[in-house]
This record gives structure tokens, sequence and C-alpha cells, in this order.
């Protein structure tokens, strides 16, 4: 056991580095210092991914025969640390990151073709449509129903929290087939366009006063059953390949070290009355004790990749991950508060917006401060609620 | 020892629950938040039910009450998130007057009282940490009066202000508490240059810089370089008022937490029925209970004069921001989705609460007043 970096892994750093030197253009650097969600301004985003698409880099965590790199785990890992690390914009995940593994799991050859490298280029821009007002936590009690009418279904029902779905031009969604049995028995998985007669969408305002989120309504649209990914009421599967698919894909320590160095030179220049903030033990203390929360969560992560590269199961340091991830995230975002005390009330979304151009008020380093740490107490919700991922634990890990 | 409110007091409280009732909806909150000039009609209201003359000696036209009184209509106001600048032109404004020269109060006070006058004190500033001590804007002797220059930083009501009560450095260092004074300024005076803004909770403040600014001796509120004390004395009343009003906000947030926890429905129950989250929201109520206890020992030890009144205004302004941000987070959490939206009750008090922690010094800082006041 070591912890010795390889001189192959080093250059493959470098020439990450180097690409990305390269290759960011000044809008897509501004947009990804903008960024206060999980989900950064569209425009920005695609623009990014047309880049990492020409250059063959859009989706690392893909087989190399659908368009992927064939990286190693650690190679796939160096690549995300330095995109977080240069600030990048994420890309839009629900595309690469959810509904192409779905295809590449479960879909048929044809539906392989067709959507992949629709996916990487990004001339089909996907949204989720799975949660619904009455079923969150309780997903598996989805409500909204696909009837089979000749070779179509016809669906009828709403989701809700489907982020960018005003955006989207596709939209895969978990919808009810079978009404008897266990309600996970019942779900089939299906891909469907967004400009369906039928199909309403409502946006939704989130508290920091940005529409991510949208309610989709659907009243009588008229689906191909072609578009069922794997077999009738087998959604549940298909929904759960993926989770099998990103489980230790998503690493959050490589941000949070970005963010608590913003932070540490944020309380430099913050005075008191016995000098700079940062030499306040107080803040020390509380700095240090994120920090060495952080410097745990990265050897998590490390144990994850390692187990990844071995070709075993990281099982439960997995089901970790999503808690500790977004729980330090929002950690994070609450120590950057606490640490510009009133400055981080002075509100001016307008001045978030890439190529706003509107004159910043106020330490421009304060300007994300309040907007992140808002929305990343969506991070707990989304995704599984953070409870829903604490049952899954005491349950699957623990035994109880 | 009597926690009962006086028949004066539950009047008070009767006519600020019955305004809140009619007043306060999320819509209009909604609207409201827009970077707008002051909402005149309802601080007409104000006047006329009585309120900006709360803290006002009689004999200057006012109610001759003081912080109790403030925290009984404030913690009721801030139910309804009120948006109207009461703190900073009535508490924090009129607790100033009260130091002011007999012409300042002359030229103030009756305007005020009408709803004519708007205040706001100028006291933070960009990249220092408040407390008073900190202040570092420049006030230098010129003449019989003080030249000011600096900027200062997310001032309350700072736009809508006709006056301005400044704190400026006279002499000393930050960290000195000599060396501080006080100005009631005219808003509209040369060199003096607003860039308004909005703050998180949907309020208004605003960045204020200060070029050459000569103000006269009789501008000065209370003695030259010994302006702590007073300061200190009307900070406490604000920080008062302000945890006051965000006590209503803590219990809006935890009534409709558990109201909505009642009827959520997953895995077949209301999610009210799960013991972990029954437990979270037992939190909840402890947590608003024990800051309305700092509430009262704060607002109580200084209407009586105790020697540790300051150490509990630190204390309730400490646990205030804790408080409010566990209860905060906890109602988001719990409501999931819903409570991340603009449409629900929840967020906006959330943001509220969010922009007082920061404001005159946030949990960290008080604190260690505590600690320096032992």
């Amino acid at each position: 056991m070591d912890l010795r970096v390889p001189e192959q892994e080093k250059a493959f750093r470098e020439e990450v580095r180097t690409f990305l030197e390269d290759s960011l253009t000044p809008e897509i650097r501004e947009a990804g210092k903008m960024v206060t969600s999980v989900f950064a301004p569209v425009k920005e985003a695609m623009a990014w991914q047309k880049i990492l698409n020409d250059k063959g880099w859009a989706a690392p965590h893909w087989p190399k025969e659908h368009g992927g790199t064939g990286w190693s785990v650690t190679q796939r890992a160096i690549f995300a640390e330095e995109l977080v690390r240069a600030e990048t914009p994420p890309l839009v995940p629900m595309g690469l990151h959810m509904c192409g593994p779905c295809l590449i799991g479960c879909g048929t050859e044809e539906q392989q073709k067709e959507y992949l490298p629709k996916i990487l280029n990004g001339e089909h821009f996907w949204c989720q449509g799975y949660s619904e007002p009455g079923s969150g936590s309780d997903l598996a009690s989805l409500k909204t129903f696909a009837e089979k009418d000749g070779d179509d279904y016809i669906i009828n029902g709403t989701k809700i929290w489907t982020t960018y779905a005003h955006y989207a031009n596709k939209m895969f969604a978990l919808v009810r087939t079978n009404k008897d049995g266990k309600p996970q028995q019942g779900i089939t998985f299906l891909l469907l366009d967004m400009d369906l007669p039928g199909i309403t969408i409502e946006p939704i305002v989130g508290l920091d006063e940005v529409t991510e989120q949208c309610q989709v309504f659907f009243d009588n649209v008229r689906v191909p059953q072609a578009n069922r990914v794997g077999a009738e009421n087998d959604g549940w599967t298909v929904a759960k390949y993926l989770l099998t698919f990103e489980r230790g894909g998503q690493e959050y320590a490589p941000g949070l070290n970005v963010q608590l160095e913003k932070i540490r030179l944020m309380a430099e220049k913050q005075q008191t009355v016995h000098g700079p903030m940062s030499k306040d033990p107080v803040w020390q203390h509380k700095f240090a004790s994120v920090e060495a929360d952080v410097l745990a969560l990265e050897f998590t992560e490390m144990r994850i990749k390692s187990a990844l590269s071995a070709g075993k199961d990281p099982g439960a340091l997995s089901s970790m991950t999503k808690i500790l991830g977004t729980e330090l995230l929002q950690k994070v975002t609450e120590l950057r508060i606490e640490t510009l005390g009133a400055q981080a009330a002075i509100w001016q979304p307008q001045a978030l917006v890439p190529g706003a151009e509107q004159p910043v008020i106020g330490p421009e380093y304060a300007l994300t401060a309040m907007p992140h740490y808002l929305n990343s107490r969506a991070c707990s919700i989304y995704g599984g609620s953070n409870e829903v991922q604490r049952g899954i634990i005491a349950k699957a890990v623990l035994g109880l | 020892m009597n926690f009962q409110l006086s028949e004066e007091q539950q009047m008070l409280a009767d006519s600020a629950k019955r305004f809140v009732r009619d007043n306060h909806d999320v819509e209009k909150h909604r609207q409201n938040k827009k970077l707008m000039p002051l909402d005149e009609a309802t601080w007409g209201q104000f006047a006329e039910l009585g309120w900006l003359a709360v803290p006002f000696a009689e004999e200057h036209g006012g109610l001759g009450m003081g912080p109790l009184e403030t925290m009984v209509l404030l913690q009721e106001l801030g139910e309804g998130l009120i948006m109207a600048p009461y703190i900073a032109t009535v508490v924090l404004g009129g607790g100033f007057l009260r130091h002011a020269s007999d012409t300042q109060q002359a030229e103030t006070i009756p305007s005020l009282l009408e709803g004519g006058l708007q205040l706001a004190f100028a006291a933070e500033e960009y990249e220092r940490v408040f407390t008073l001590e900190n202040t570092a804007m420049k006030g230098e002797a010129q003449g019989d009066g003080v030249m000011l220059n600096g900027t200062k930083a997310c001032v309350l009501n700072g736009d809508h202000a006709d006056q301005l009560i400044v704190l400026a450095r006279t002499a000393g260092q930050p960290g000195d508490k000599d060396g501080l004074s006080l100005f009631l300024v005219d808003a509209n005076d040369e060199g003096i240059e607003r860039t308004p803004h909005r703050t998180v909770d949907g309020r208004q403040g605003a960045e204020i810089r200060f070029s050459n600014v000569k103000v006269s001796e009789a501008a000065r509120i209370g003695e030259l370089n010994q302006a702590y004390d007073i300061a200190k004395s009307v900070l406490l009343e604000g920080l008062l008022a302000l945890s006051a009003e965000s006590t209503g906000s803590l219990a809006v947030l935890l009534n409709d937490t558990v109201e909505y926890s009642k009827t959520r429905k997953q895995f077949g129950l209301p999610i009210g029925k799960f013991q972990a989250l029954q437990f979270r929201m037992a939190d909840m109520f402890i947590a608003m209970e024990q800051t309305k206890s700092l509430l009262m020992a704060a607002t109580l030890k200084l209407v009586e004069g105790h020697d540790d009144a300051a150490k509990a205004v630190h204390a309730m302004k400490a646990q205030l921001g804790r408080a409010g941000r566990k209860i905060g987070q906890e109602a988001i959490q719990i409501h999931g989705g819903m409570g991340m939206t603009d449409e629900l009750n929840v967020g906006h008090f959330v943001k509220r609460l969010s922009a007082v922690d920061g404001l005159f010094g946030n949990a960290d800082v008080h604190l260690m007043e505590i600690a320096r006041s032992a």
C-alpha cells in the first residue's frame, strides 16, 4: 500500500492541464466561476461539451466503442479533478451521465446507434422524468400512467423537479404500466420527445430566483412502444442499472478542496480587531474541522477508486459518498457565508448571468456565496434524499 | 417575576397580529422583493397605527414605550415577513435620535412620527468583521467640523433614507473603543454616493461612498471620539429588535414544517410519523424556545439595566444565528423539493434568517463578544 503516483499518471495530468489551458474560452471560464449549483449555465456548458466532444473527451466513463475514452479509473479521476480545479462549468449530466449509461446497459443496438452520438454532440438535450408530486423519496409509488394503444403508449400524469425540461428536446421517464403487484414491478422506462402534443412544461422558480426545475404535464401523450428501454414493467431494473454504472463515479473532494482554498483566501482579507480572520483561532478551528472531513472523504473516494480499479464492488463505501459529499458541500457553503458576514447578504443575481457585465457591488468573491449556499440545500434532497441514503446504509449494509 | 403582557402590550400584539393577517401573503412578498421604492402605503399604516411612535418619549409626541413593546410588536410582524424598514428608521434611527441635540430632534422626530422621514445606520464596512470598535472609516478634523471619507456597506434602508447616522473613526485605530464619533447627515449631501442593492431577504440596502463630505459640529450625535457607549446601547436595542422579529420567523418555519409533515405522505405514511423526522422537528422546537428564552432574558435585562444585559443580548444574537440556520435548513430538508421553491413561505423565511445572521455580527462574532465581556 502506498501513495506513489506513477510517471504515466503525472504525464496524463499534464496532458489534461495543457488541453484545458489551450481550449477553455474566456466565456466558458467566466461561466465556470459563476456556477452556484451542480447545474451550469446551459449555453456555456453546451459550448464546453462541444469542445470536449471534438477532442473525444465528452464521456470518458463510457465504453470506448460507444465514444468513451478507454481510460483507467485513475485517469478518469484525474480528468475529473482537473476539470474541477480549472473551474470549468459542469457538463449537463442528464444525457452524458444518466440516459447514456442506461442505453449502454439496457438499450437495443438500434437505440444506442440512434441516441448515443447525439448525446455526445449535444444535439439531444435530455431531461429526467422520475419524481412526481406524490412520489419523491418513495419513487416507486409513481403514478404517471402509460396505457397500451396499438403500437403506442398513451401517457397521462405529471413529473416534477425535472431539471432543465424547459431546455430539453428529449426526456427519459419512468412510467407506470401495471398498477397491480409490487410497485417496483409495474414501471417502464421510456424515451420521448418533448415537443409531442399533450406535453406542457411549467418552470419552477427556485428560492435563489433561478429556474432549474420544471413540472411537466402529460395529457394523452402518444409515444411509440419502440421507445421503451428494457422490457415492459422492468423499468426499475434499468433505473437501478444506472446506479451501478455511476457507483463511485462522482467525486466530491476535489471540488470541496477548491472551495476551501477560496474560503481561506477570503478569510485572509477579512479584518477583525486582532488582524485577519484567517488568524483567528475560532475561524481556524471551524475551517480545520471541515478540512479534516474533506481529507477523510478524499480518501474514502480513493478507496472506492482503488476497489473499482481492482474490479471489486466498493459496496458500502459508495453509499456513503452521496451523504458525505453533499453535506460537506453544504457545510463549505455555510462556512463561506459565515466568513463573509453581511457582505454575503448583498443580493445581485443579475451579476451572475454570464456576459451580463453588471458591475458587482461589494467584493467580487462574495458574489456567489449566498446563491450557492441556498442552492446547495437541494443537494441533500435530490438524487435520493439523504434520509433515503441513510436508510439504504441501515438496511443494505448494516442489515437492520 | 412576571412574564405576562400588560394590557397595553397585549393591544399592541393584537393590532400587529391583525395587520399580519390582513397584509401578509407570499405572493405580495414576491412582488415586493424587486428593487422597489419604499412601500409608502404600508409605512403610512404603521404611522396611523402609532407604531412609529413606540420608542419615542411622550414629550416628543411618542408613546414612551421601550424595548419590551418593540419586542412584542416585532415578534408579530416577523411572522408576516413584513418588509417595512422599522428597525432601521424607528429602532436604530429612533435610538440614536434620543441622544441627538434638541435641534436635531426637532428637525427629525415630528416628520418621522408622521411617516415622512426615513433613517439608516451606516455602520458595516467591507472586509471588516463587524464590531463597533472595528470601524475604520475616517472622519478627519477640519475646522470646526469633520471630513468623512470612505465606504459603508450593506446599509439597511440606505437608499430610502433621508438622513444617515454615520459611525466614523475620528481618532485612534480599529480596535479602539475611543475615537469613534456619530454624525447625522443628510443623505443627499454633496459627496455622498449611494448604490442601492437588494439583500437576500428581498429588502433593500445600499453601499454608501463618502468623498470629502464635510459635516459640522452641529451634525454630531454625542461627544467627539466618545460615541462608543451611545452606539453600543442603540446597537443592543437594534439586535433585540432583529431577534424579536426573527423569532416570529422561526415560529412560522417550525409550524409550516410540522403541518407539512402531517399531510405529506411517502411510503404509505405521513412523513411526520417517521421517528427520524420527529426527533429533528422536536429539536427545531427546542431551538426555537431557547431563542425565545434568550430574547426575554436579553430584553428584560436591558430594560431593567442589569450589568449582564449586553452579554445576554450577545447570547441571544448568537443563539438566533445558530437556531435560524438549524431550523431553516431542517425546514427546507423536511419540505423536500417544495422547500427549495420560491412558491412556499419556507424559502423566504430562510432567506430572512440568513440575512439577519450576517447583519451586525454573526453568531461567531457575538459568541466572541460574550467571551470578551466575561
